[in-house]
């Protein structure tokens, strides 16, 4: 998903050395990060930190290896009849019940045998793909718009603004991620995916807000932000255009790595029946009810689960690589 | 030294209160504990009545939460639906959790470090990569996961270790769930181990004890490990209060009557007092676990001084 690393790019963009009749600018960190690039690659043109994060990307096999995972996860998402012509629903106990893997038969319905009621293991891990991945990415982007603002106003403001945000985020980290969710979602006797996406998100936005207020109060010291207000620019304008630029690559490192924490806690919650609900498909409820037939019909449950860690795997790949990329100094 | 511990324990009065709070306010105004009472039927108006206003439920929320508070200082965490005092299932829960964690934490130490430190010192070499394969295949794999292809290939199909857990709960039971419980966070262990060592292996004074003729070994426990362990140390005091609340998955799995076994079932029933009293006393020891951690910072680097 190279999109992700590239949002940011447009909006750092441009403003090289020379470029400096604009009037406010933001190019006090990109000359820094321009020579360095110049000595490190040894071009002379500036790039921008995502033009930069883009070139060490491309240059990971771990980045390719994550990248083709999850392209064929998205397909498997968005077009799930693409890979399957099975209706996951169908249930045929007359025949099918806890039927094995027939592993020459590639793609087709038994590939991956029946499950307990007699539906295509194949095809429900197919089709429950969509929900993880759903999860996943609205999570990521609900807690990162979330906490982001949050450690925003803080740090740029200060001060009653930080004492009181700071407390509010001592006190839901107080709460492990997976206990608060479980207590929030058992008030609700029906859940969607929105539930889900509600309950995680609750609880999983102080990790940013505290990464992006100490990257906010980092870059609220700099010339460029003094020369901004001097120019008359309002707070709204130099927390936007100014601040948020060079802030956000950190808050984009902790968002890709915890991505794949949250796909893993939707399935544990799923799992544990105070997530998705069936008749919904999904990894977590399927591995839920294949635990029961362990013993005699393990492939119900491996199947499921395999699926479920290479795609925490493809993210956690990412979420690496992101990092190596965007933060030269964890490397 | 004193002060300091003192000013942190009264900034965490706040988080406490806050945090307890908000557990009350999700399972007391979110959740409704007379409905779950009756489980699928409606109750009868009149009953409903009757027990509201015996629980003090219909009284407004904050008062319910004074009213709470004002008996847990007192030692009394009230009574699950069931009839038995709180306080009664968490001398039976803790004790079994303390244990499980115990067994998670020292092989999270013993493996993760052992693991860490052989990587970071052979960095690239076909250890180092096998060690980060690993790590990547133990984090990707979720517990619920791990812990049912180990218990039914350990324990049932080639029956080394007993699949479940007896109610006492005994060391050698546990080892399994320690291990199970302690995988994600051993990967993390090892690599954040991995990463200073490779970081500090750099540092001046490494080279200023190598140039000074100590023998290898000496430079990397006295000097490298000692400076190195710091996060390690951090990421592990933390988690102490995370494996404890936790442990749902892996006591759910291997039949444990820990904690995380009584919130589990109190969440499922809407038993509100067991799922607040567990909750409370896990926020307590989860703030408790950070102090300590922030106090062994400055026995571990004297450059650090509290005032």
């Amino acid at each position: 998903m190279p999109d992700k690393t590239t949002v940011t790019p447009s909006s750092v963009a441009g403003a090289g050395p020379g470029q400096t009749g604009s009037g406010v600018d933001v190019s006090a960190p990109s000359v820094a990060a321009a020579s360095e690039l110049a000595s490190m690659g040894g071009v002379n043109k500036p790039r921008s930190l995502g033009q930069d994060a883009w070139r060490e990307l491309r240059a990971r096999p771990m980045f390719w290896t994550a990248g083709i995972l999850l392209v064929v996860l998205i397909l498997m998402a968005a077009f799930p009849f693409l890979f399957t012509g099975a209706d996951p629903g169908h249930a045929d106990l007359r025949n099918h019940y806890l039927g094995d893997p027939q592993w020459t038969h590639l793609f087709q319905e038994d590939w991956f045998g029946y499950n307990k009621q007699g539906q295509s293991v194949w095809a429900r891990t197919v089709y429950g793909a969509r929900a993880s991945v759903i999860i996943g990415i609205c999570v990521t982007f609900a807690v990162t718009v979330l906490g982001g603002f949050l450690g925003m106003i803080a740090g740029y403001f200060g001060g009653w603004w930080d004492a009181l945000l700071s407390r509010l985020t001592d006190i839901f980290f107080g709460i492990p991620l997976l206990l608060g969710a479980l207590v929030l979602l058992q008030a609700f006797t029906h859940r969607t995916v929105w539930t889900v996406v509600l309950g995680l998100t609750v609880f999983g936005w102080m990790q940013i807000a505290r990464v992006m207020r100490g990257a906010v109060i980092t870059q609220k010291q700099a010339d460029f932000v003094t020369a901004a207000r001097a120019l008359g620019a309002g707070n709204g304008r130099i927390l936007l255009k100014h601040i948020l630029p060079n802030a956000i690559g950190p808050v984009i490192v902790v968002a890709t790595i915890a991505l794949a924490g949250y796909i893993s806690t939707e399935a544990t919650l799923s799992y544990l029946g105070i997530g998705l609900q069936p008749p919904a498909i999904s990894w977590g409820v399927d591995i839920a009810s294949a635990k029961d037939v362990l013993r005699d019909a393990p492939h119900v449950l491996l199947v499921p689960s395999t699926f479920l860690s290479l795609t925490v795997l493809a993210f956690i790949l990412l979420g690496d690589a992101v990092r190596d990329a965007l933060d030269p100094k964890l490397r | 030294m004193g002060r300091y511990v003192i000013r942190r324990l009264l900034q965490m009065i706040p988080v406490f209160i806050g945090s307890t709070f908000l557990i009350f306010f999700m399972v007391y105004a979110l959740g409704d504990p007379v409905a779950a009472m009756f489980g699928d039927r409606a109750p009868d108006p009149a009953t409903a009545a009757r027990i509201r206003q015996e629980l003090l439920l219909d009284q407004p929320l904050w008062k319910q939460y004074l009213h709470y508070m004002g008996q847990i200082f007192r030692g009394d965490f009230g009574t699950a639906f069931n009839g038995q005092p709180v306080t009664e299932l968490m001398g039976t829960a803790f004790p079994v959790t303390l244990r499980l964690t115990l067994v998670a934490i020292v092989i999270e130490i013993v493996v993760g470090i052992t693991l860490g430190v052989l990587s970071g010192l052979r960095r690239g070499r076909a250890l180092d990569t096998s060690v980060l394969v690993f790590t990547l295949v133990v984090v990707s794999v979720p517990t619920f996961v791990s812990g049912y292809v180990l218990q039914f290939l350990l324990g049932v199909k080639w029956e080394w270790v007993k699949p479940t857990v007896s109610t006492d709960a005994y060391l050698n039971e546990l080892l399994l769930p320690g291990v199970v419980l302690a995988l994600v966070s051993l990967a993390y262990v090892t690599r954040l181990t991995r990463t200073t060592l490779a970081e500090n292996a750099r540092a001046d004074y490494v080279r200023t004890a190598v140039a000074k003729g100590l023998p290898r070994r000496r430079v990397v426990t006295r000097h490298l490990l000692r400076n190195s362990l710091i996060p390690v140390v951090t990421f592990i005091g933390t988690d102490i209060g995370q494996l404890m609340g936790g442990a749902i998955v892996t006591e759910r799995i291997f039949n444990i009557h820990g904690v995380g076994f009584q919130l589990y079932q109190g969440i499922l029933r809407q038993n509100s007092p067991t799922v607040v009293g567990f909750v409370t006393v896990l926020v307590l020891v989860f703030l408790f676990a950070n102090l300590v951690v922030d106090l062994l910072y400055a026995v571990l680097d004297p450059r650090i001084r509290y005032a």
